[in-house]
């Protein structure tokens, strides 16, 4: 053997190994098969189900408004956006028309469960690439929302905010004060993450050109929110599919141009000051009058079915319900974007170092309650 | 610990031992990062900014059960995930602890369904159920307190029947 001889010579075994269950990057109980040569990913299973907790058959034995609770628990990080879903569905099944204020209302708290999501995404994201501060400063930004939104609803994560037809109270006093002192205080944090983040070397090697996913490719494997965005797909479900009061409000949906890890970055950054938009019009605008429609107690829809979705921070959030004219759902599925989301890891993590599989899987931004449900 | 526990009778100087031994494994407890759901979101803010778990010693997460001595079942416990829970659990060096944490790690919670464990403690011993669904971080510093308090408790002293 020559000194010179090239080291691709040099050949490795491929390796199974178990990434997960219980792996502190996984975000959740998430198990990866990877197929490993040496350092590089060649095939990637994702294994799932360990929070299968089966929801979906137990809704079908509770009534219309105790499903509610539940749909807090599917994607646990957003569970604003989950409310709204189901509420939606079951307003668009019964033909229920909400109160102005209520929709507003509500479109406030979405949006800023929206950025709480992405700040705690951002966070744990920057934590699994090797950033440790910028965990800790998200964390302390989403606290101010958490405070807010326990103002208005008592809880700091599972919310159970609105009610069929509207809301069960209105805004506390003052609260729109506050928000609005928020609202001012956020940007500059903002741009606290940016300055650490954005031009950073490590980060920018870490990030850039990782996972690259074609538009085509992200639509055929039914990505939605910003891993679509990210490659220059424009889609979402509040500009193509309006639900409740999002017409009358000015935003844009940001998209990346390379369809990687930095892009999907950018885009979830700036929809976070899109949301910011979104709630200082809502603020502005906000109308007086009844927040709740009259909707009976014993709530029993006619025999029909209904799917309603709406754009959840980690894409489209499908509520398919199938009524047969009782109390209680017959058939209740939910369409997880997380689920649909996980779909592209494989592909993604392909080629990439056991490394970057860590920065692939919090790129996809998944929860794995929506994803198992 | 297997050298001197359960070996002598309980006395004057077993109890400076123990006193010593207890403060040490009280001030230090390393929680494992074990989150399984909505909990595990609840857990992360105890460890962040606000409301900075370190203060009680409990903040070093660690990502093995070997070098963890408390185990926060943050989140459902499945029937798929109970083996794994049970493996991990194993793998932890005496002394070692688990705080259930949550409604769902306690009993089930709000999920009575064919594949969800009803109760964390079908497998494992608990030291410390915390109620709440989520629980707030709040709740679980008040767990981390109730344990060290457990601690203090403990003694290397023989079991008198």
């Amino acid at each position: 053997m020559t000194v010179n001889e090239p080291a691709s010579t040099l050949d490795t075994d491929i390796m199974e190994v178990n990434m997960g269950p219980q792996h502190p990057s996984t975000h959740g109980v998430l198990r990866l098969k990877l197929k490993i040569d040496g350092e590089t990913v060649v095939g990637c299973e994702p294994i799932i189900g360990y929070l299968h907790r089966g929801t979906e058959k137990l809704c079908e034995s509770l009534s219309y408004p105790m499903v509610e609770p539940i749909t807090d628990r599917l994607d646990y990080v957003c569970a604003m956006s989950e409310n709204l879903g189901y509420m939606g569905a079951v307003e668009k099944l019964c033909g229920i028309s909400v109160p102005e204020r209520a929709d507003f209302v509500r479109v406030i708290m979405v949006e800023l469960n929206r950025i709480a999501s992405h700040l705690l995404w951002l966070g744990t994201h920057a934590l699994d690439i090797g950033a440790m501060t910028v965990f800790l400063y998200c964390f302390r930004e989403r606290e101010m929302i958490l405070d807010l939104f326990e103002e208005f609803c008592g809880a700091r994560l599972t919310y159970n905010a609105f009610r069929i037809g509207g809301l069960l109270e209105d805004l506390p006093p003052g609260w729109t004060g506050r928000c609005r002192q928020f609202l001012k205080v956020y940007p500059a944090c903002q741009k606290e993450y940016e300055d650490l983040l954005t031009k950073n070397r490590i980060w920018l090697k870490r990030t850039k050109g990782i996972g690259v996913i074609s538009g085509e490719e992200a639509v055929e494997i039914g990505l939605t929110g910003p891993s679509l965005r990210g490659s220059g797909v424009g889609y979402d479900v509040r500009k193509a599919h309006p639900y409740s009061v999002y017409k009358r409000f000015e935003f844009d949906v940001p998209t990346g141009e390379n369809g990687d890890t930095y892009d999907r970055y950018l885009v979830r950054m700036e929809e976070m000051r899109q949301s910011l938009r979104i709630i200082e019009q809502a603020l502005d605008t906000l109308p007086e009058g009844p927040i709740r429609a009259k909707v009976p107690n014993w709530l029993k829809p006619l025999k029909g079915e209904v799917y309603h979705s709406v754009e959840s921070p980690r894409g489209e959030q499908g509520f398919y319900i199938v009524s047969d004219g009782t109390d209680k759902p017959y058939r209740m599925r939910f369409r997880g974007p997380s689920f649909a989301n996980l779909q592209a890891l494989p592909q993604l993590c392909v080629g990439h170092l056991v490394a970057d599989v860590v920065a692939l899987i919090g790129t996809l931004d998944i929860v794995l309650g929506d994803v198992d449900r | 610990m297997g050298l001197i526990e359960g070996r002598f009778e309980p006395n004057i100087l077993i109890s400076t031992v123990d006193k010593l031994f207890n403060w040490a494994r009280k001030s230090a407890l390393w929680p494992m990062t074990f989150g399984l759901a909505c909990c595990a979101i609840e857990m992360m803010a105890a460890g962040a900014s606000r409301f900075d778990m370190d203060r009680f010693g409990a903040g070093v997460f660690r990502a093995s059960p070997r070098q963890a001595d408390l185990m926060i079942v943050a989140g459902t416990p499945t029937e798929k995930m109970g083996p794994v829970i049970k493996r991990l659990y194993d793998q932890m060096p005496e002394p070692k602890w688990v705080i259930s944490m949550g409604a769902c790690a306690t009993c089930g919670g709000p999920f009575p369904t064919y594949s969800t464990m009803q109760g964390v403690d079908r497998i494992i011993p608990v030291d410390i159920y915390i109620p709440g669904c989520p629980p707030r971080p709040e709740s679980l510093l008040y767990g981390v307190l109730k344990l060290q308090d457990k601690i203090d408790r403990m003694t290397i002293a023989k079991r008198t029947a």
